[in-house]
């Protein structure tokens, strides 16, 4: 098996001495990329972004640079620039990650996208549990105005900028961009009728663009290197690099970052493997809402199109892995009981829905299902997919139907035994090794 | 607004529904567009009058081509889709995709209902359970537990919710904000355990929070007026007309066994909408008041009323009345809440019957100006008089609105929900007034800071400031809006109607009570017969006088209210007639209380004991407004007729006990019924002579402060609160306690004057009050503000008389 040599970018850092403080991100060269920025027009910018290829990475995959030409900049109300931080997706763990180890990554490209899309006002929006994170970003924006980073007349550019760091109160639908402005604008967060677009009318009625950490802190580099290096990493249509999450039964888990187009068996050698002893039963591309795939995708190149093409979603490239211990019906009731807690509760298919699904997948769960109940599952889904005001209640349907297509004879087991006795939980524990010497769980 | 035909014809699009092919505006909703063609898509959260947001997605339909030649790739929700040329909506009644998609979301709405169907109050009008029926499958697979609430919550004192039942449409929390401007209503929770609620310690108290009853599209909403007190099926509704002000609000009433049940909004898009007032919804218990008058009485020689049947108490009151007619004659009060007909037939009786012009409906402060200002301004204009008037559409339509002397939110509740939503569109609004009121707020308005007495040379200076002020300069989009108190302003109505006629901008007189535009249409003052004829003119009177059938008219203007109060009071006057008036809403209660006890005959025409019953000599009950049929006309002078509800054999309208008096008196009015009392107005017209012109008032002296020492004088500013003492709204203890508390009013400045005091005592010249404080940024200096009526027997009884100054002291009186 060869791995392909890494070359980390957004990552590179990460290792260094205080790599968070200021001193160290401008020590490689940091914030230089704004010089450079401010010696090209904010349009020819937002070109080398849309050049690159770069796609957002909070999930959908949208073109950044098309994002920010969709700004209308004859609209005489303020722009705003809007980073996504409140990654709260099962699995999904590389924003998070990223503000702690370079947050200044992430502040120089909130300047340039900001520059670009011709914003003076930017607004970090980050999950309110992620406290450490939150002081660490407070602190990087401080180190930036005081070192001429941010504020007014940036680098002598005559270019103003303020960024204010905004810590939610934790809820998953903030993440959701329309419901994460009304959440900033200190609304209840819940997602709002489109159109009107954010670009057009977004955070204070107007235009606006909303981008993930990730996304926005790819920018740097793509302004330094050039959109050709970006464009030339990656595969056709999903350009460059990209932070994989590697949870559960791997031997490391953590943040792999490589070019789109990796597959999963090569990250899960680069991880060390399966957890010792066991095999890969089932896995998420994209956290908990993207349909999980088997180890039959194992060497499908992890990029949009092919990982669309399996009938799953790259998503937030939130790869959690589980291993034959795991009971899929167990598992989906997990991230089923997740959508429920999270379910803002606006539209009837997904605040109804996800209590019902609930309710008939617990059943199942203790080996209590009934005939017929597979199928209720998979038409429940089928009236939630597609049905719902937002992509939280289609996310809901998608470990259910995926599971069911796959596993479906672990449903089926569920109509006369709990999975408690087909897939003894302790099993699946990292401390099932000193379990099974004592005899539990075996 | 004029169109023209070609932007007529590039502002339809086609679509095509179920096959059926409609040409609709563009922007109307696909939802809208379907109904066009007859096809009703179930829905919960769509409200034509709200702004749509595509929550519970009940009305879900197939877009096989959006328009580009293009699918939509799933079920798109109606009531948020607007249309576009070339698009093709497949509904439920074509698509097995739009069909199963309404199917799911309405199985999915029941999961957690509670079906208590046969106990809600909504069950048999509910949009759940009808469309659950038409829309939705015949069971539920749902085997699971319901997520229950306990039993209701107090939104107010009026509204109950059940959460169980509620689907989270956001119908009320809409309503709340976006058309009465009092969000005191939210979302709160998430996912199935979202609800609706309200703050710690802040219900939702709003004049209008009863429409969130009636649009609650389950029976989460309830009034503890209501509820549980009836079925729909056992209700028989029918339209009505609500007379609690001069708005003319549609309302429906819903009765049983002869008994008001309820009463809802009627949906009149001219007028007000789909919306009424907690005034108009709730206040009908005085109807079945313990203390209605049964039966006609007579006042024996033993001083005692005793029972009477209708021709001997007409007899005694014809011979009375002739008795006091020879003997220095007799006046008439009408109160503002008759209907135009029975004003009509007071307006006759006066002339005919009693011979004279001293007639006035004015039961509140009034003044020789307003008189002059009437009969040239107001009486036979707009649609009442055949001619255009001012409108609720003109409100929406114009790019100013001038308010004065007018707080629409407790004076005018359907115009203060017409300017919220022109102010949400545009229209600015100028509050001519002493402070910025929340209701004034609600509309946006800006304040032209004005202490009472000084709206005339603010009005005066106003041609010049408005587009200072307001962005544009007056003119004929434009309206000005008179409060009836201006009354008690020397100068402003003058002032008004020179605004107007200097910028174009058009002016509207805005009373507070029902009978009020109607009784000035029926020459219920002293110097106007009906059709806004003057007295004063001689072919005016030949007029009248010919379709009544008599030689001549009296040629002198009469007295006015006060006047007539006055006069009996010093006995001038012998003999009153009074219908339907409380002492303590005239201009001066005391004089009023002297005259009903100083005249020698008094005919009282009353649907409850009162005051006035006290001094009767006969006692008249009259119909109530169930009872009869009859029009009330609008502050625009649209005429709003209204069928009786029940039919009630003795109980007989004003204008049926008028006219038998008058008939044994031996001058008959020419009709005893509503019908040929309508017939009677018609053939006699409006007057197209010559108007009177107004009289130029003369400047009137500043009243003198009340003499004690001590704290701070200030003007008066007062009008009464939509919920307060009035004696129409007794008998629903909710609805009395979402009242809103009496205060005092003032500004920084007499306030630290006074040392910061939690209350103020209020000395006038005819008593004290004492009152908590209120601090009101925007308050003019000099200025304090207290309701009208809200306290006691009110400030005209209890403190002083229009116009005052007060002295205010801190803390209580001693
Ligand atoms: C329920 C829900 C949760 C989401 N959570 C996040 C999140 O935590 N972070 C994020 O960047 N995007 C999240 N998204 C996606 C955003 O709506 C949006 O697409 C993204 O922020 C756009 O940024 P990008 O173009 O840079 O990817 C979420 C979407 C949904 C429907
Ligand atoms: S699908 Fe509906 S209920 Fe669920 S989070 Fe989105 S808007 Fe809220
Ligand atoms: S209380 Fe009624 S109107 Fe309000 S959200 Fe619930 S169902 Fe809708
Ligand atoms: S009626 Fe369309 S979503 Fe509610």
């Amino acid at each position: 098996m060869t791995i392909p040599p890494l070359t980390p970018v957004l990552t590179d850092n990460w290792d260094a001495e205080r790599s968070w403080t200021l001193a160290s991100y401008e020590e490689r060269g940091g914030y230089d990329a704004l010089d450079t920025a401010f010696a090209m027009t904010p349009d020819e910018v937002i070109a080398a972004v849309k050049d690159s290829g770069l796609r957002g990475r909070g999930g959908a995959g949208f073109p950044t640079g098309m994002k920010w030409g969709f700004i209308p900049q004859d609209n005489p109300n303020p722009k705003y620039l809007v980073v996504n931080a409140d990654e709260s997706e099962p699995g999904t763990c590389k924003d998070i990650p990223l503000m702690m180890a370079s947050p200044h990554t992430l502040v120089e490209g909130v300047i340039l996208a900001a520059y670009a899309i011709r914003a003076n006002h930017a607004f970090i929006y980050v999950r309110g549990e992620v406290l450490h994170v939150v002081r660490r970003l407070q602190r990087a924006v401080q180190e930036a105005y005081l070192a001429g980073h941010l504020g007014a007349n940036i680098h002598g550019s005559g270019y103003q900028l303020d960024l204010v760091v905004h810590a939610g109160a934790g809820a998953y639908i903030c993440g959701e961009e329309t419901a994460l402005l009304d959440s900033l604008e200190g609304r209840r967060g819940q997602p709002r009728l489109r159109p009107p677009f954010p670009a057009v009318a977004g955070l204070y009625a107007s235009p606006t663009v909303i981008n993930n950490v990730e996304s926005i802190a790819s920018v740097p580099a793509i302004i330094r290197n050039g959109a050709d290096w970006f464009s030339s990493l990656g595969t056709e249509k999903s350009k460059g690099f990209v932070i994989y999450s590697l949870s559960g039964h791997v031997t490391r888990p953590g943040q792999y970052e490589a070019p789109l187009g990796i597959t999963l068996r090569e990250l899960i050698d680069l991880a060390g493997g399966v957890r010792e002893g066991h095999r890969l039963k089932f896995w998420t591309p994209g956290g908990s809402s993207t349909p999980l795939l088997t180890d039959e995708h194992l060497d499908m190149p992890l990029d949009y199109e092919a990982v669309g093409a399996a009938g799953s979603m790259l998503g937030t490239r939130a790869l959690q892995i589980f291993d034959e211990t795991v009971s899929v019906v167990r598992c989906v009731l997990r991230w089923t009981e997740f959508y429920k807690h999270e379910s803002c509760g606006k539209c009837t298919p997904c605040r109804e829905g996800t209590w019902w699904l609930v309710q008939t997948l617990t059943r199942i769960d203790e080996g209590k299902g009934e005939p017929g109940d597979i199928e209720k599952l998979l038409d429940l889904c089928d009236n939630i997919l597609g049905r719902s005001f937002c992509a939280l209640g289609d996310g809901a349907t998608s470990p259910i139907t995926s599971a069911i297509k796959y596993f479906r004879s672990e449903f089926e087991d569920g109509m006369t035994t709990p999975s408690r006795e087909l897939f003894p939980h302790e099993r699946s524990t990292a401390y099932a090794g000193q379990l099974a010497g004592k005899g539990v769980g075996a | 607004m004029t169109t023209t035909p070609e932007r007529t014809a590039t502002d339809l699009v086609t679509v095509t529904i179920d096959g059926v092919s409609v040409d609709v505006p563009k922007d109307t909703l696909v939802i809208r567009a379907a109904e066009q063609v007859g096809v009703q898509i179930p829905r919960f959260c769509d409200h034509p009058l709200l702004a749509p947001v595509g929550a519970c997605r009940q009305c879900l339909v197939d877009v096989p081509d959006a328009g580009n030649g293009r699918a939509l790739p799933k079920p798109q929700a109606s009531c948020t889709l607007p249309v576009a040329d070339g698009m093709v909506v497949n509904t439920q009644l074509t698509s097995g995709v739009a069909d199963k998609a309404q199917q799911g979301v309405m199985e999915l709405l029941l999961i957690n209902h509670p079906l208590d169907c046969p106990v809600c109050d909504k069950g048999g009008e509910c949009p759940l359970q009808n469309q659950a029926m038409s829309n939705g499958r015949g069971d539920s697979r749902f085997e699971g537990v319901k997520r229950t609430f306990p039993k209701p919550i107090h939104l107010s004192p009026q509204v109950l919710l059940d959460r169980e039942r509620c689907i989270v449409c956001q119908r009320c929390t809409r309503f709340a904000e976006e058309v009465a401007g009092d969000p005191f209503i939210s979302l709160v929770e998430r996912g199935a355990r979202q609800q609706i609620g309200i703050a710690e310690d802040a219900p939702f108290l709003s004049y209008f929070a009863g429409n969130t009853i009636q649009i609650c599209p389950v029976g989460a909403l309830t009034s503890e007026a209501y509820r549980f007190r009836s079925r729909p099926f056992d209700l028989v509704s029918s339209p009505g007309v609500a007379e609690h002000d001069a708005c003319g609000a549609a309302i429906r009433v819903d009765h049983r066994r002869g008994k008001v049940m309820r009463r809802l909004s009627g949906d009149d898009p001219e007028v007000n909408e789909e919306w009424i007032s907690d005034k108009d919804r709730f206040a009908f218990r005085y109807l079945t008041a313990t203390d209605r008058l049964p039966y006609p009485q007579v006042r024996g020689d033993d001083g005692v009323l005793h029972p009477a049947s209708w021709p001997e108490a007409f007899a005694v009151a014809a011979r009375g009345l002739a008795t006091a007619r020879a003997a220095g004659g007799v006046g008439v009060l009408t109160g503002g809440r008759l209907t135009f007909e029975d004003a009509y037939a007071y307006s006759v009786f006066a002339r005919v019957a009693l011979g004279t012009n001293d007639v006035d409906f004015r039961a509140r402060p009034h003044s020789d100006e307003e008189t002059g200002f009437l009969g040239a301004h107001v009486a036979a204009s707009g649609p009442v008089a055949g001619r255009r008037g001012v409108t609720y559409g003109d409100l929406e339509g114009a790019r100013t609105v001038v308010l004065v002397g007018l707080e629409p939110e407790d004076e005018a509740g359907t115009i203060f929900l017409r300017l919220r939503k022109a102010s949400r569109k545009g229209t600015t609004v100028l509050s001519v007034a002493p402070y910025l009121t929340r209701g004034a707020d609600k509309v946006r308005a800006l304040l032209v800071p004005t202490a009472p007495g000084e709206e005339g040379a603010v009005l005066r200076g106003l041609a010049d400031r408005a587009e200072e002020l307001a962005g544009s300069a007056l003119g004929d989009q434009d309206v000005v809006l008179v409060g009836e108190r201006l009354a008690t302003s020397p100068g402003a109505l003058t002032a008004a109607a020179e605004l107007a006629a200097a910028t174009g901008a058009r002016l509207a007189w805005v009373p507070r009570r029902a009978g009020d535009r109607g009784a000035v249409e029926a020459g219920c003052l002293p110097t106007l017969l009906p059709g806004g004829r003057p007295v004063a003119d001689a072919s005016a009177r030949v007029d009248a006088a010919a379709a009544w059938g008599v030689g001549s008219l009296p040629e002198t203007p009469g007295r006015d209210a006060a006047a007539i109060a006055a006069a009996a009071a010093a006995g001038e006057l012998a003999g009153l007639v009074v219908g339907g008036v409380d002492p303590d809403d005239t201009t001066d209660p005391a004089t009023t209380r002297a005259a009903l006890a100083a005249a020698s005959f008094v005919v009282s025409l009353e649907l409850r004991a009162s005051e006035v019953t006290e001094h009767a000599d006969v006692v008249l009950p009259i119909a109530p407004v169930t009872d009869k049929a009859g029009s009330f006309v609008t502050w625009e002078g649209r005429v709003r007729p209204f069928d009786a509800v029940f039919t009630v054999p003795g109980s007989l309208p004003d204008l049926r006990v008028l006219a038998g008096i008058a008939e044994e008196l031996g001058t008959p009015l020419g009709f005893r019924t509503v019908d040929e009392a309508r017939d009677q107005i018609e053939a006699l017209g409006t007057w197209d002579g010559e108007r009177p012109a107004a009289p130029v008032p003369a400047p009137a002296a500043p009243p003198a402060a009340h003499p004690a020492s001590g704290g701070v004088v200030l003007a008066l500013s007062t009008w009464r609160q939509l919920l307060d003492g009035g004696s129409l709204q007794d008998g629903d203890d909710a609805l009395t306690q979402t009242r809103r508390p009496a205060v005092a009013r003032l500004g920084q400045t007499a306030y630290d004057a006074l040392g910061a005091p939690a209350e103020v005592t209020l000395h006038g010249d005819r008593g004290t009050l004492t009152l908590p404080v209120e601090v009101v940024r925007t308050m003019v200096d000099g200025v304090v503000w207290v309701p009208a009526r809200s306290v006691g027997r009110g400030l005209l009884a209890d403190l002083a008389g229009p116009g005052a100054r007060l002295r205010v002291t801190a803390g209580g009186a001693l």
